[in-house]
């Protein structure tokens, strides 16, 4: 019989109860070319030790709970395939720029702070009513936001952003990029109350447009883009309030 | 005894997906004074409707009626639905899709700026809405977005809750709930309690459900004395990619999708379900034919051909293939780009040039929480809306894009009808509630932390994975008497030896160990409920097909089965409900162009 295949994963461990500083423990999985990096931690956990604790649910790449740094790289892991790293070792740590709960979960309570505070949500006076059948809104106008939407808030961005990690108030690539989505949104009327958050702090002055949110989005939602598109916004909505006539100036309506 | 904290809110919603949060909003706008409690095991973006793909049934086009859409649904569920439920959803149907539409959801448009639907499976007239084929992801996100502005929705993220807490008056009011950060135990109580916990996939090996679908709110309701109510009919989705189980949408096969054995010929014009026509004739595809025929019965077909040794063998076991080249690259970006995504990262092949490989997968539980019409359990205050509840508008198979709808019809009427009865039951004992939870709590301690660990206890993978072979092997599209009935016996086994599960984690913070301990005591207990009605259901209907009793029979089964919970391990007590029938009558159930409801 052949020798069964194995690959070794190096998972961070750290336990808020017994650890007072997290460790590196190793484990010989089987080699399957067809796992991915989430596979065979779950396969530790079912058969090996089953205190590893990490989140995850779909492993279709849609859910967004399983990200993780996998060899310093922020992946989701239901993505990552254990052959585009055989046969060497695979580190594989919580995201980076959140706080540790307990070994591979982060804390992403700022994070859904982040998200609530851009108001993502269609802001007009009738959103409830719908007796006049559905807002009307054409491919085009639909072309506008709809990478925006794509996002699955698995937080890989936050952990490839250099701005993130020592800027607590900056609400970020994902939350910006959602903000933009309803602000590019032709049924939205409330894209200048939401400015006015996403302007508010040096929270999106700070985007220094590195792009590397961008390039480890695994939903191609481009965030960077956004955030760029957003500042442009933003500095028109500024001269419109205080530098054209009063009103003259105010985003009411559909959308450009 | 110390102390188990208390929360309090006018409503309880246990469950995060689209009908919870459906319901949340539903009794914030019901009365905005109201506390509305979310307890979710996840948070809400993460829950399992987010994966679903292809789209959500509504009439909307002006050659379609409502009346058609409620005899689809009728035949495909093989005359089970019951059609006072039906035609309430049915009937509430378009104004739910349109509020979700004002909410946000960026649904495909026509060019005019109308919204855009397509075919799907078992559906005469084509009237389902999408987004893409991501439709699940955009309705979840939409609807988490917009909970998000009512400040009276207060969520329980990462909050696994065990045991609905019931009053002396035997209403229910809460539940407790594990706080997975600290491993505490707390009370979350409210006047009254909506379960939308989603289905319960995971009893089987081979799913496109994710890891959290594991029928914990079934499991507790059944507990606590509602039945589980026609829980035989398990839907498994003809179109898995092989190994891992991830759907290829129906709405590969609305845009012009066809299926092929492994000699090339489309199969199911042998099985009663019309002719094809050629790929490139205009009318392709034609609906309640042939491709677009109800998923139960494509399933089938598709053992049928295996066992006519005319399946593909591959290292992942038999497959068919989903042939979509003729679409081309543009509508196949257009329409279905997530496919394609998933068949590259996944299969390791790319649609536009070349077949798919797919075997049917289990996809949905068309049973669930027994509910009336209203949403209403049959204990006061209990409510259940979505996967986990049964209406029942699914009755023996549900149609592809029903459940999306169903999700905001019945999560939205659960949301009204709980807010009500809030309103007129105001006061509780809340002393006993808090010591039901510590009571909860302490079972939970001696039952999981105070076993020896690693030295000789079961573990927990290894009592999944068997019930899942059991499952697989005596209960799934073809069951008999004798597969039951060991899958019955595998299932008592079990709880058995469940007793001595033991954990490798005795702590507190983030215990997935725990949960997921909690989380196969659930599906053993859903699981039992499945494999004994469908023991006793000995008629073929639907997706229960029993190849000793391979006839439908109205005279002794045109009634929903209830499954009672006795003590942990024993067999459930079955009883029978007749189904509601008001304007369609049995009849049989067939496919092909001239198929579909016949007017006078």
């Amino acid at each position: 019989m052949a020798e069964t295949k194995t690959i070794t994963l190096e998972l961070f461990r750290y336990h808020p109860e017994t650890d007072s500083e997290p460790r590196f423990q190793s484990y010989e999985v089987p080699y399957d070319e067809d796992w991915v990096v989430l596979d065979a931690i779950n396969w530790i956990k079912d058969y090996v030790d089953g205190s590893v604790t990490h989140r995850w649910s779909c492993r279709m790449g849609v859910c967004g709970s399983c990200g993780m740094m996998v060899n310093g790289e922020p992946k989701l892991t239901c993505a990552a395939f254990l052959k585009n790293y055989y046969p060497f070792p695979i580190k594989v740590e919580p995201l980076v720029n959140f706080p540790v709960e307990r070994d591979l979960v982060v804390d992403m309570e700022g994070f859904m702070d982040k998200l609530q505070d851009v108001k993502p949500y269609i802001i007009r006076d009738d959103v409830n009513d719908t007796s006049g059948g559905e807002y009307l809104q054409t491919p085009a106008e639909l072309a506008q936001y709809k990478q925006y939407s794509m996002c699955i808030n698995c937080m890989l961005c936050y952990s490839a952003c250099p701005v993130v990690g020592h800027e607590d108030d900056f609400l970020g690539p994902a939350a910006l990029a959602l903000g933009h989505r309803y602000n590019k949104d032709s049924r939205d009327q409330g894209r200048t109350e939401r400015l006015e958050v996403m302007l508010s702090s040096e929270a999106m002055w700070g985007c220094t447009f590195v792009g590397e949110c961008t390039v480890v989005c695994p939903k191609h939602v481009d965030p960077a883009g956004a955030i760029q598109q957003a500042k442009a916004m933003g500095a028109q909505e500024y001269f419109k309030r205080f530098v054209m006539p009063k009103g003259a100036g105010a985003t009411k309506g559909a959308g450009a | 005894m110390s102390h188990v904290s208390s929360h309090h809110h006018d409503v309880v919603i246990i469950g995060g997906g689209g009908a919870g949060l459906r319901a949340a909003i539903a009794i914030a706008e019901e009365n905005p004074a109201f506390s509305v409690a979310c307890v979710s095991k996840v948070y809400p973006m993460r829950s399992h409707t987010v994966t679903a793909e292809g789209g959500a049934a509504a009439v909307i086009k002006d050659n379609d009626s409502l009346e058609d859409h409620i005899y689809d649904t009728v035949s495909g569920a093989d005359w089970l639905a019951d059609q006072d439920a039906v035609e309430y959803f049915v009937n509430r149907a378009p104004e739910e899709m349109i509020q979700l539409e004002h909410w946000g959801c960026p649904w495909s448009r026509r060019p005019d700026g109308t919204v855009q639907v397509r075919p799907f499976g078992g559906m005469k007239i084509e009237r389902t809405w999408f987004a893409a084929d991501k439709t699940g992801f955009h309705m979840l996100h939409s609807l988490f977005q917009t909970t998000l502005k009512y400040g009276n929705i207060v969520r329980y993220d990462e909050h696994f809750a065990t045991k609905l807490l019931l009053d002396d008056e035997g209403r229910c009011r809460g539940c407790a709930a594990i706080e997975l950060r600290t491993g505490t135990v707390r009370a979350v109580l409210g006047k009254s309690v909506i379960i939308c916990t989603g289905g319960a996939g995971k009893a089987f090996p081979f799913t496109t459900n994710g890891a959290i679908k594991t029928g914990d709110g079934m499991a507790m309701a059944y507990r606590a004395g509602v039945a589980l109510k026609d829980m035989e009919f398990i839907q498994y989705h003809p179109t898995g990619l092989p190994g891992t189980g991830i759907l290829i949408t129906e709405a590969s096969r609305g845009e012009g999708g066809i299926l092929v054995n492994r000699d090339g010929r489309r199969y199911l014009q042998d099985y009663d379900l019309g002719q094809p026509l050629e790929v490139d004739d205009p009318r392709h595809p034609q609906t309640r034919t042939m491709e677009l025929g109800p998923r139960d019965k494509l399933s089938q077909c598709f053992i049928k051909e295996m066992w006519a040794g005319r399946t593909i063998e591959t290292k992942d076991g038999h497959v068919v293939h989903l042939d979509l080249r003729h679409l081309g690259e543009k509508k196949i970006d257009k329409r279905i780009p997530f496919v394609r995504e998933l068949a590259r990262s996944y299969a390791g092949i790319d649609p536009v040039y070349q077949p798919i490989p797919v075997r049917p997968v289990v996809h949905y539980v068309m049973g669930g929480i027994d509910v009336d019409s209203d949403s209403a359990t049959n204990i006061p205050g209990l409510y259940a809306a979505g996967e986990c509840a049964c209406v029942s508008i699914n009755g023996a198979n549900r149609l592809g894009s029903n459940s999306l709808t169903e999700l905001l019809v019945f999560g939205g009427q659960a949301g009204t009808h709980a807010a009500r009865f809030a309103m007129d039951h105001p006061d509780y004992d809340v002393s006993a509630l808090l010591a039901q939870a510590g009571d909860e709590r302490d079972r939970i301690r001696r039952t999981y932390f105070s076993s020896p660990g690693k030295s000789g206890g079961e573990r927990i993978a290894v009592l999944r994975k068997e019930l899942h072979d059991s499952m697989e092997e005596g209960a799934g599209i073809y069951r008999d008497a004798d597969s039951l009935e060991a899958t019955c016996n595998k299932i008592a086994e079990l709880w058995e030896r469940y007793a001595n599960v033991a954990l490798d984690d005795h702590t507190n913070s983030f215990n997935t160990e725990l949960t997921a301990a909690l989380e196969l005591s659930s599906l053993l207990d859903v699981a039992q409920s499945m494999a004994h009605s469908a023991v006793e259901r000995t008629e073929s209907r639907g997706s229960h097909q029993r190849l000793d009793h391979p006839e439908r029979n109205d005279d002794d089964f045109l009634a929903h089965s209830l499954a009672f919970h006795r003590e942990d391990g024993s067999a459930p007590r079955i009883e029978y409900r007749p189904v509601t029938i008001t304007k369609w009558p049995p009849g049989a159930r067939t496919y092909g162009a001239d198929s579909g409801l016949k007017r006078e």
